[in-house]
């Protein structure tokens, strides 16, 4: 297996060759590249191309035009939509699925999420109950209500496993991907960003391996790791003592091995030694990343970023110029940092005052160059940033029907989804608490200042299918985020989850896992 | 009362056999056998027979005729064969009769004579003519196999889904060989043949020799060979007059035979009786009938399903006894009553009498809703009869876009193929049709009927942005977006302009269209950029260096670095860069440069707008303690103490946050007391913080 490059392909004494590959034009142009320099002398080498999630008539036509359609003896689709993260997570890790969605009026990642949900249901059964908010939202459930009347007759008869399912638009709440997020996970990712569940760490914090020294570390971060499930999700500043006590309880459990007197004993006592020296690798591992985590966190320009941020979320100042995002400029932080700053104040603020706006837009296009005028007008299309209309602010009501900034937040022992970022409630995640209980009727004001239709349907099961709860049974929701979701937002709905009292678990699904700087880098244009 | 034994004959020691005739044929041929291509189909079914006029030298001065009959000889269709030269007949699985000519072109009929489609074995095939062909049943339907002139081999394992196969060389075959045939192993489809006294198999990607098990010796020719139904076994004839049997992977011999004969036998076949554990080959000759049997075989392969069965009554037209059966049988409508009505309905739309509305109001009333049945194939069957208008009415009763719309494509009805293909939400599909529309309409016609579709025109956009700018810029020309058209300048001045000239006029043209927008603010920043380019050219002239595609930011501070004071301040001014800004710009400038002499006459200006703290946080990141020192006294009270503490002056940090009374400094300057001499410095500090209490 290798990685898709230009150029000759590697030398492999094979006789089939299966590029797998998503319909995009440029990785076409890269497999024409390919076929193109195979070594005529060599042997033969038959080529198969297999599309994820799906064939694309102009991927095929781009291939033809580059004179090379015809090498391939199987052109077929393997339909990979959802892909498995977790036990709780799925995720079509479409980067470009917003941009496409929400910017050029392209939805065929909604078009995917609607046959992933499909397959979903023909394994897991036909969830009763629709519920959405949005645009994209409303069009994935009229796709799935189509797919299904074009299904009739396969009835499905699969006990269901969700009770509902809750198709979110990210445009709904763009506030919330633009804040840092503080849980642990959602800071490995903002730091050091997570890649299809591994992330890359500078090797100086971790034991030095035999070789390969002077390379990133990567490791892989998933719930099989017992100490990462514990931890992943709760704040960063409630880790520390976690790890700490996690130390004490291993090294307790080393010192057993003088107490171990019979040969039963020490035969027990071995038997267990495979998984306290992983358990001890693991939590030397985290340790490490909490310590380069910290670093961070006790940085003053840290602690300034997230003052403001706080500020904005809370109602304060957003309607002026704000000191720190200009100092950002002077003193030119990266620009996606400063884009984000500036967008969540536009979102605090219903959209910035036009002279604030400008003025931000001519300190940037001067600081950074005059080409991010495409990305301003981007993030302008998005909604990101936007000047004020109307000379109304809705934050405040929205913020405070839907209880989004708590000012007593326990990060250790959290009693509220917002210790997720110490103080503020993500909005996405608040929809979904209240849909479920007391219902959406309670905040009809709200959802209708939210952009998008909010709408129910119903798939009627056969008779014999319909679940009868026992008392105290939870229901199951699917989430499904169109156009991606943080980790601070997965934390807080596995809060949810884990309620006592909570009545719903969550299943989480999602176009791409994402944090607010690959959002806004995915928006960025560089014309050069 | 007739001997029940009188008929039956010996067969060797233990079994004996009897001859009846169990029905007579109703045909009345015109043509002697031998001299036709004839093919009959498993299970009982049609025989096709193909009068062969081409096989002897004579001149093909009449046309042959095609006659199919049934089973039992009743004439189900005849038809003059107008095509070229056939090689081979045979049936497929699904009793379509495959007719393969001499060029390669395979003509695909139906049980009544109907052509079907035909297609072509390739070039290679076509170039050196087919020699030789098989028609061969798999689990995956039904395949047809070629020898050409060049003795090489090409197949294809399903015609149904057809990929066609070349297979590899055969070393040093000069000439056809003696005999071959097709086999299924593995899934795969091999073909085995001999060649004076080797047999060799070939498959997708090799040729290899192979050597039956136990074969009597002195073999120089096969002459035929013979392969079961089910692929399992194999039966060979040597020119030594010896008959081989064994399993069809060459791995296991079952017995052998001398016949002592060794004329080439016409034909060889594998035969068994339903139930029966019996197996045994059965040859011919001109006039002699040979059956060798071999040991008891004990799997039975039920390969008439009742899918096929059912199949068969469909093709014959029996559809009241086929939902009889599927009653009966109580079969799930999908694979049942719903398929036969289907297939029915097929029919139906070929009487041509009756009404399109009729016609479409029947099948509608009998289908209905009645799941697994596809519209849109009795649509297609409709228009293939040449009733477009009847498939347009059948398809609006299909819930599958997928399926209406490449019918709809075929019937020219592209604009309804676009509104069903967005309904479908399946961008793929809308592409597909608007790749026809964009050939078929004039540009003007193209752009109105996008104009109307939204979701269509916003992917046509992206892929004019992959394909066709040119075409894009036609799009935002005709709404009238000029702030797209904006952008698109701005994108061509960096993407298809080298020259500075061109750059500026493009970003002219963008900042026009942004007027247009009335995008005030974009047309302005365009401008500027324009603005700066041409500076920056000048000072590329005037003082070397590289200054085009920097920020304005960077061009200030690449002058400053470059001791071009005057020049920065020049420019600061004209792009009017805020003060505070530009503070920050220099001061990083001076202490990257180190020069700390213009940067302390700087800071003496006039009064800092950005504070003296920078100052310090600057020279203590370059490490210059000392340049440090002089502005930590100049910073304010607020940041005062945070000053002192980054120069290192712990004592004096002190004293200030004790002065301001500060809890926080307090703590602050506490944290930092970590040195040995900081001992009374956080004495102070304790006393000062249980004095505040006190009061």
């Amino acid at each position: 297996m290798f990685t898709l490059k230009g150029n000759r392909l590697p030398a492999a004494d094979v006789k089939n060759i299966i590029f797998f590959v998503r319909p995009r034009l440029e990785l076409m142009d890269i497999i024409a590249e390919n076929v193109l320099s195979e070594d005529r002398r060599g042997p033969v080498r038959d080529f198969h191309i297999l599309f994820v999630p799906r064939r694309s008539l102009l991927c095929e036509q781009r291939l033809k035009d580059l004179g090379v359609l015809g090498s391939f003896i199987h052109r077929e689709e393997y339909s990979l939509d959802l892909i498995p993260f977790d036990g709780d997570l799925l995720s079509m890790e479409s980067e470009g699925a917003f941009k496409e969605c929400y910017l050029e009026g392209d939805q065929t990642s909604l078009y995917h999420a609607a046959k992933g949900l499909m397959t979903l249901q023909a394994l897991y059964g036909t969830i009763p109950q629709i519920f959405g908010k949005g645009e994209c939202a409303r069009q994935v459930a009229n796709m799935m209500i189509r797919m299904k009347r074009e299904f009739t007759g396969s009835q499905n008869s699969i006990f269901p496993v969700f009770d509902n399912l809750l198709l979110l638009d990210r445009n709904v709440d763009l506030l919330t991907p633009l804040a840092t997020q503080l849980t642990y996970e959602g800071l490995i990712d903002e730091i050091y960003g997570i890649q299809n569940s591994y992330a890359k760490l500078p090797p100086e914090k971790f034991a030095p391996k035999k070789q390969g020294d002077g390379e990133a570390k990567k490791l892989q971060l998933n719930s099989a790791e017992e100490l990462y499930a514990e931890i992943r999700d709760k704040n960063f500043n409630a880790v520390g003592s976690v790890l700490s006590k996690k130390a004490k309880v291993i090294s307790a459990a080393f010192e057993e091995r003088h107490n171990a007197k019979t040969v039963g004993e020490i035969k027990q006592f071995v038997s267990q030694l495979p998984h306290m020296q992983a358990a001890r690798g693991s939590l030397a591992n985290h340790t490490s990343i909490a310590e380069l985590i910290k670093d961070v966190t006790t940085s003053e320009d840290f602690f300034d970023k997230l003052t403001v941020e706080q500020e904005f979320m809370s109602g304060i100042d957003t309607d002026k110029v704000n000191n720190y995002i200009e100092d950002c400029i002077a003193q030119k932080h990266p620009l996606i940092k400063v884009l984000r700053l500036v967008c969540l104040q536009s979102v605090c603020n219903s959209g910035l005052k036009q002279k604030v706006l400008d003025y931000y837009k001519r300190e940037i296009l001067q600081t950074y160059g005059y080409e991010h005028i495409l990305t301003l007008y981007n993030l302008e299309k998005a909604g990101l940033l936007k000047p004020q209309t109307g000379g109304r602010n809705n934050y405040p009501t929205i913020r405070k029907t839907l209880r989004l900034w708590m000012d007593d937040v326990n990060e250790q022992n959290p009693t509220d989804i917002s210790y997720v970022y110490s103080g503020y409630a993500p909005l996405s995640v608040r929809l979904a608490q209240l849909l479920s209980r007391p219902g959406w009727r309670s905040i009809e004001e709200v959802l209708r200042i939210l952009p998008g239709p909010h709408f129910e349907e119903r798939q009627p099961l056969p008779t014999g299918l319909q679940k009868k709860r026992q008392p105290g049974e939870n229901r199951v929701t699917l989430i499904f985020f169109l156009g991606g979701v943080t980790f601070a937002e997965i934390a807080a709905l596995r809060f949810l989850s884990q309620l006592e009292d909570g009545g719903t678990e969550y299943v989480i699904a999602t176009t791409k896992l994402m944090n607010g700087s690959s959002w806004i880098e995915a928006l960025m244009e560089k014309p050069f | 009362m007739d001997c029940y034994t009188a008929n039956w004959n010996p067969l060797g020691d233990s079994a004996f056999y009897r001859k009846y005739e169990l029905y007579s044929m109703d045909w009345d041929l015109k043509e002697e056998l031998r001299d036709c291509l004839v093919a009959a189909a498993p299970y009982g079914g049609p025989i096709a027979l193909l009068r062969n006029p081409w096989r002897k030298e004579k001149a093909a001065s009449v046309r042959p005729v095609l006659d199919i009959y049934s089973a039992s000889g009743m004439p189900l269709a005849s038809l003059l064969w107008k095509s070229g030269p056939v090689v081979s007949l045979g049936w497929s699985a699904e009793e379509e009769l495959l007719c393969v000519q001499e060029d390669g072109a395979v003509l695909v009929y139906g049980l009544h004579g109907d052509f079907r489609r035909h297609f072509s074995m390739g070039n290679e095939v076509l170039q050196n003519r087919v020699l030789d062909a098989r028609i061969f049943h798999t689990e995956f339907g039904s395949g047809v196999a070629i020898l050409t002139g060049a003795h090489r081999f090409t197949l294809s394992a399903n015609v149904g889904d057809l990929k066609l196969r070349r297979m590899p060389e055969v070393p040093g075959l000069q000439s056809a060989p003696s005999c071959w045939t097709t086999l299924c192993q593995d899934r795969v489809a091999h073909i085995l043949l001999a060649v004076g006294p080797d047999l060799y198999l070939l498959d997708h990607a090799a040729c290899s020799a192979v050597t039956p098990p136990g074969l009597a010796p002195g073999v120089s020719s096969f002459l035929q060979m013979a392969v079961s139904f089910t692929y399992r076994h194999l039966a060979l004839f040597t020119d030594t007059g010896y008959i081989w049997m064994g399993t069809a992977s060459l791995k296991e011999k079952l017995c052998e035979f001398n016949c002592n004969i060794r004329a080439p036998p016409k034909q060889m076949v594998w035969c068994s009786r339903p139930r029966s554990k019996e197996r045994a080959v059965v040859v011919a000759w001109e006039r002699r009938l040979m059956v060798v049997g071999d040991a008891p075989e004990s799997i039975q392969y039920k390969q008439l399903t009742i899918q096929v069965l059912l199949d068969r009554l469909v093709l014959r037209r029996l559809y009241p006894l086929a939902i009889q059966i599927c009653e009966y049988l109580r079969l799930p409508e999908v694979q049942g009553v719903s398929r036969i009505l289907a297939h029915w309905a097929c029919y139906k739309v070929q009487q041509k009498d009756v009404s399109d509305e009729d016609v479409a109001r029947a099948i509608n009333q009998k289908l209905g809703d009645t799941p697994g049945v596809s519209y849109s194939d009795i649509a297609a069957r409709a228009y293939g009869c040449g009733r477009t208008e009847l498939a347009i009415k059948l398809l609006e009763y299909e819930p599958r876009s997928g399926e209406q719309v490449p019918l709809l494509l075929k019937m020219k009805r592209s604009k309804l193929a676009l509104s069903k293909a967005i309904e479908s939400g399946d961008t793929d599909l809308v592409f597909t049709v608007l790749l026809h529309l964009k050939n078929e309409l004039n540009r003007g016609d193209f752009f109105m009927t996008l104009r109307n579709q939204p979701m269509a025109l916003s992917l046509y956009r992206q892929f004019c942005k992959h394909q066709e700018l040119e075409t894009l810029k036609d799009l935002y020309n005709q709404d009238d977006n000029h702030q797209e058209l904006g952008s698109f300048h701005i994108r061509a001045s960096y993407a298809t302009e080298e020259r500075i000239e061109g750059r500026v006029a493009a970003l002219q043209t963008a900042a026009d269209a942004f007027y247009k927008a009335k995008n005030e603010f974009a047309a302005k920043a365009t401008e500027d950029q324009m603005r700066l380019l041409r500076l920056q050219r000048r000072l590329e002239d005037e003082l070397g260096g590289q200054f085009l595609d920097l920020s304005l930011h960077d061009t200030v501070t690449t002058l400053i670095l470059g001791g071009h004071n005057k020049r920065a301040e020049q420019l600061a001014r004209d792009f009017r860069i805020p003060d505070k800004r530009l503070w920050w710009l220099k001061l990083t400038a001076l202490a990257d440069l180190e020069d700390w002499e213009e940067l302390e006459k700087f800071s003496k200006s006039k009064k800092s707008p950005i504070g003296y703290l920078p100052f310090v946080e600057i020279c203590m990141k370059q490490h210059n303690k000392y340049e440090a020192k002089k502005y930590a006294s100049r910073v304010g009270p607020e940041q005062k103490v945070k000053a002192l503490l980054l120069v290192g002056d712990v004592a004096q940090a002190a004293d200030v946050a004790i002065e301001h009374r500060n809890e926080a400094e307090l703590s602050l300057v506490l944290s930092h007391c970590t040195g040995a001499t900081d001992g009374a410095t956080a004495d102070k500090i304790q006393r000062a913080r249980a004095q505040a209490q006190k009061k």
